[in-house]
């Protein structure tokens, strides 16, 4: 299929990176001033390219939605993030970091695009520590790596469990340099509404200043979409509140094939649901999962008393505990990659011998860690997540195990894009959670930190050159184009028509529906017919949604109501895309779970066979069924197996 | 839980305000500060009326973003806490709870709850960094850091820029924002290079833009929702006075 050209270079997969960087086409540095980048959000993938731009020479324009650019979402990342140093001396290497990540993904990622991450993955760490990010030393002065889940090597470097914040300050710190010098300018409570596309290329963008409510156009040679993922389809997700999915949906009704959107990533250690006013969920680190323990009670009796609050976790005898993931994956144990210990709670949930008032829950248990190590040592690794577990649960962690369970916490799904991070619309790239790569159909603990930051610092730097190197002739166009009144006036009349409903039911709650829709028919498993079902239950609630929808306030000036309304409608039509996506991949892989599809031991089962390629769908018009399109996966350094963490 | 919330509502940065006050009922003690706003404000949908505009974003205490003077104490009354950490369980039914804005000059009400803090990025971009353009930097492990200093500069950097100091502070001065950053690099080696120029520019855009000094009430580390110190401060002063006497000639 023509529209989907990897341009993965020639060459063995070590060298596949260099020679594309040594053949690539460069701008000579007086011309780079002539030509205008804008990137939209200012996350670790947002701000590193932002700063990598300006600081070439490009003229960069940077929009966010938050008020400072400071706020993105990478800072809430807790555990770490991989490189492949081997400080440790513990077998680790850049082909083992490629192979544990193409593992983890269930082999549904591109070989060259996985191998370049792992490849660039030591200049990241070095890179942040030049920037003075304070990560977790030894006593030597040295750095300090922990172990992750997915993996037999520690790898992960730390700044305590706020490492997503410490390299987010860095890429911000970065960004603000290049601010003061005058090569970014920056745009705060922006949203993106819109791609202009001139001539089939992605030539800029119309932004709304959420605090006029105006509607603005910018231009620029190229339009990079660094918007993170769409977890929020869901609802209840670990995503901020203002995460959102409407930045890459706009780019996929424009023309940009979307990516596996049914491959989503539901985190196993997140605290659980405790009332239907609940707003978030939140994450407690993968790390822990390095010191505690996982369990439910073995006797269903136990189960159900604990539910009703008649027992005490810690009064049930040692050999009444099922350690389940210890006994079903003894190799790898409580450290089985999100996939599989997600899954698995949920079995251990749905066959009755959940805990915590809903039974929605599994503990997990620091009681032998701190018999072996003492309080003291457990407190210096862990005591933000714990302080922030007792403030939201109010139970002390250190006497009694926390309750956990699986939330949706990351979209490996996102816009395709080729080795070079481009859309299929030309001049338009997606980098960090945005696009689809790297990741396949699971994402591997402290991976999602490296990932925005090698798309960010090392990757898009070099191949938008290569793109921009033919562009070096076009002046700057005027946003008096036709192509921006038109795309402005499609925008105004899209805030038009949500404004003119004036029904009865609030945009939140529409969302609730769509989330508890999604979550129970496309979360964490999935079969024919309930996606079918699904497929129904969301048409019905799009076509409430434009009967019914209440949005108040005005259209000019801050309006809340009206920003998470225009998102809303988006997250409808993007549910319904995920659900095509699950329905056409019969096979299990990663954190797409068909039942039926699975193993006799119920674990996933792939069919390489027929399904050993990344879906990408083609918008073709409101109402219309999208167009599936593959991308084949050709497999030829690593020798495909069955997943096994036994 | 029932309650009463006196809430300062203004349409835009040049309306005037008021406190508007506002009933709500059956409020769980585990549902968190914001949730409630979310509960008030499904209510005020319902009625037709335009809902609380507040800012808040991540919900677990790390962006920043969430703000809101609770009875006179910036973040609420729980101790090391944002307001989306805050949980009713921290109130009694029968409450009268007031929420303002934070007030301070240099942060301008834009609607309701919601106020500009781009003062704080002006600050940063002023010279909270290290001036080293990606790539070729050294290897990570060529720079060894004394653990204690790496913990300390670690300590510092935990700040979230949401501004509580400022508004916790009767001079609105950003000395503990300020003195965090400054704090945090000039412990690394790597920040060294530039401490005297950054620790300068740092404190005179913070003048510039017309914040407080301090005047060591510490208001701001009891606020502060991320415990920094204000031995953050006495570093920071130490380093510009170090800056002025060693005669570096202030850059503009």
């Amino acid at each position: 299929m023509t529209k989907l050209n990897s341009k993965t270079p020639e060459g063995p997969l070590a060298e596949k990176w260099r020679n594309y960087r040594s053949n690539q086409n460069l701008v000579n540095p007086a011309n780079k001033r002539k030509l205008d980048i804008i990137v939209i959000g200012t996350g670790l993938a947002g701000a590193a390219a932002a700063a990598s731009f300006a600081e070439l020479g490009f003229n960069v324009k940077v929009f966010c939605i938050q008020d400072s650019p400071r706020r993105a979402h990478s800072i809430a990342a807790q555990g770490g993030i991989n490189a492949a140093k081997n400080y440790p001396n513990d077998g680790d290497s850049i082909y083992r970091l490629f192979y544990d990540t193409i593992k983890g993904g269930d082999y549904r990622a591109r070989e060259a695009n996985v191998y370049r991450l792992a490849e660039v993955s030591n200049n990241i760490i070095d890179q942040c520590v030049a920037q003075g990010v304070p990560f977790a030393r030894e006593y030597g002065g040295l750095l300090d790596n922990r172990s992750f889940g997915g993996a037999l090597v520690s790898r992960t470097f730390y700044a305590r469990g706020q490492t997503g914040q410490q390299l987010l300050l860095g890429a911000y710190g970065a960004l603000s340099k290049e601010i003061e010098k005058g090569s970014v300018e920056m745009y705060t409570r922006h949203e993106m509404q819109d791609i202009v596309i001139i001539e089939d290329r992605a030539r800029g963008i119309i932004a709304r200043n959420i605090i006029t409510g105006e509607l603005e156009r910018h231009f620029g040679h190229a339009v990079v979409l660094a918007t993170g993922g769409y977890g929020n389809v869901f609802f209840l997700s670990t995503n901020a509140m203002n995460s959102n999915g409407s930045a890459i949906f706009r780019a996929y009704k424009k023309g940009a094939l979307f990516g596996n959107p049914c491959f989503t990533q539901i985190h196993p250690t997140c605290i659980p649901v405790h009332g239907d006013y609940q707003s978030k969920l939140t994450l407690m680190s993968e790390s822990l999962r390095n010191d505690g323990r996982i369990w439910v009670p073995k006797n269903k009796e136990d189960a159900e008393k604990i539910q009703k609050g008649e027992l005490k976790p810690t009064e049930i005898a040692e050999e009444d505990r099922d350690y389940y993931l210890e006994r079903r994956y003894p190799a790898f144990g409580n450290l089985v990659p999100r996939d599989v210990a997600s899954r698995a709670a949920k079995e251990r949930c749905d066959a009755g011998y959940g805990v915590g008032p809903t039974g929605l829950a599994v503990y997990l248990d620091f009681e032998d860690a701190i018999n072996r190590l003492g309080r003291d040592a457990i407190e210096a690794k862990y005591g933000n997540l714990f302080q922030m577990y007792e403030k939201i649960v109010d139970e002390d962690p250190y006497t009694t195990p926390m309750m956990i369970y699986p939330a949706v916490h990351y979209t490996m799904g996102g816009l395709w894009v080729d080795y070079e991070l481009q859309t299929t619309i030309t001049g338009l790239f997606a980098a960090g959670e945005a696009n689809f790569s790297d990741h396949g159909a699971n994402r591997l603990g402290a991976s999602a930190l490296m990932q925005g930051l090698s798309d960010g610092y090392f990757v898009i730097p070099y191949t938008m050159q290569n793109y921009l190197a033919d562009q070096i002739g076009v002046k700057r166009i005027s946003t008096d184009h036709e192509a921006f009144e038109k795309a402005e006036k499609e925008s105004q009349e899209r805030i038009d028509r949500i404004m003119a409903v004036k029904g009865k039911t609030s945009v939140d709650t529409f969302h609730k529906k769509l989330g508890l829709i999604v979550w129970e028919y496309i979360g964490m498993s999935r079969n024919k017919e309930g996606l079918e079902k699904a497929i129904g239950m969301i048409r019905e609630i799009r076509e409430e949604f434009w009967k019914d929808v209440k949005i108040t306030g005005d259209i000019t000036g801050m309006n809340t109501e009206l920003e998470k309304g225009l998102r809303v409608a988006d997250y409808i039509d993007l549910a319904e895309l995920m659900a095509y996506d699950a329905l056409q991949r019969e096979e299990s892989c990663g954190g797409h779970f068909r039942e039926e599809y699975q193993t006799g031991e119920g674990e996933a089962l792939r069919n390489d066979k027929e399904f050993t390629y990344v879906s990408a769908w083609e918008y073709k018009g409101d109402g219309e069924k999208p167009e599936l399109h593959k991308e084949d996966l050709n497999f030829e350094f690593v020798e495909v197996k069955q997943r096994s963490y036994k | 839980m029932n309650l009463t919330l006196k809430i300062w509502r203004q349409k835009d940065a040049k309306a005037k305000g008021k406190f508007v006050t506002y009933k709500i009922n059956d409020i769980s003690p585990d549902c968190s500060f914001l949730e409630m706003l979310d509960i008030l404000n499904e209510q005020l949908v319902e009625k037709d009326e335009e809902p609380v505009a507040f800012d808040h974003d991540c919900r677990e205490g790390i962006c920043g973003t969430c703000s809101l003077y609770i009875n006179g104490r910036p973040h609420g009354p729980d101790e090391a806490v944002t307001t989306c950490q805050l949980h009713m369980r921290k109130f009694k039914d029968g409450d009268t709870i007031v929420i303002e804005p934070w007030r301070a000059k240099p942060f301008p009400v834009i609607k309701d709850l919601i106020v500009d803090r781009y003062a704080f990025d002006k600050i940063i971009q002023a010279g909270g960094y290290i001036s080293v353009n990606t790539g070729g930097v050294p290897d990570a492990n060529a720079i060894p850091v004394p653990k204690e200093k790496a913990d300390l500069s670690m300590d510092a950097a935990s700040c979230i820029g949401c501004g509580a100091c400022v508004a916790a502070c009767k001079n609105a001065s950003a000395m503990l924002f300020v003195s965090a950053k400054v704090s945090q690099l000039a412990l690394l080696p790597q920040g060294k290079t530039e401490a005297k120029r950054r620790v300068q520019k740092m404190v005179a855009k913070m003048d510039e833009l017309g914040f407080g000094n301090c005047t060591n009430t510490y208001a701001c580390e009891a606020e502060c929702p991320k415990e920094i110190s204000v031995e953050n401060i006495a570093r920071m002063n130490r380093e510009f006075l170090g800056a002025k006497i060693g005669g570096n000639k202030k850059e503009k």
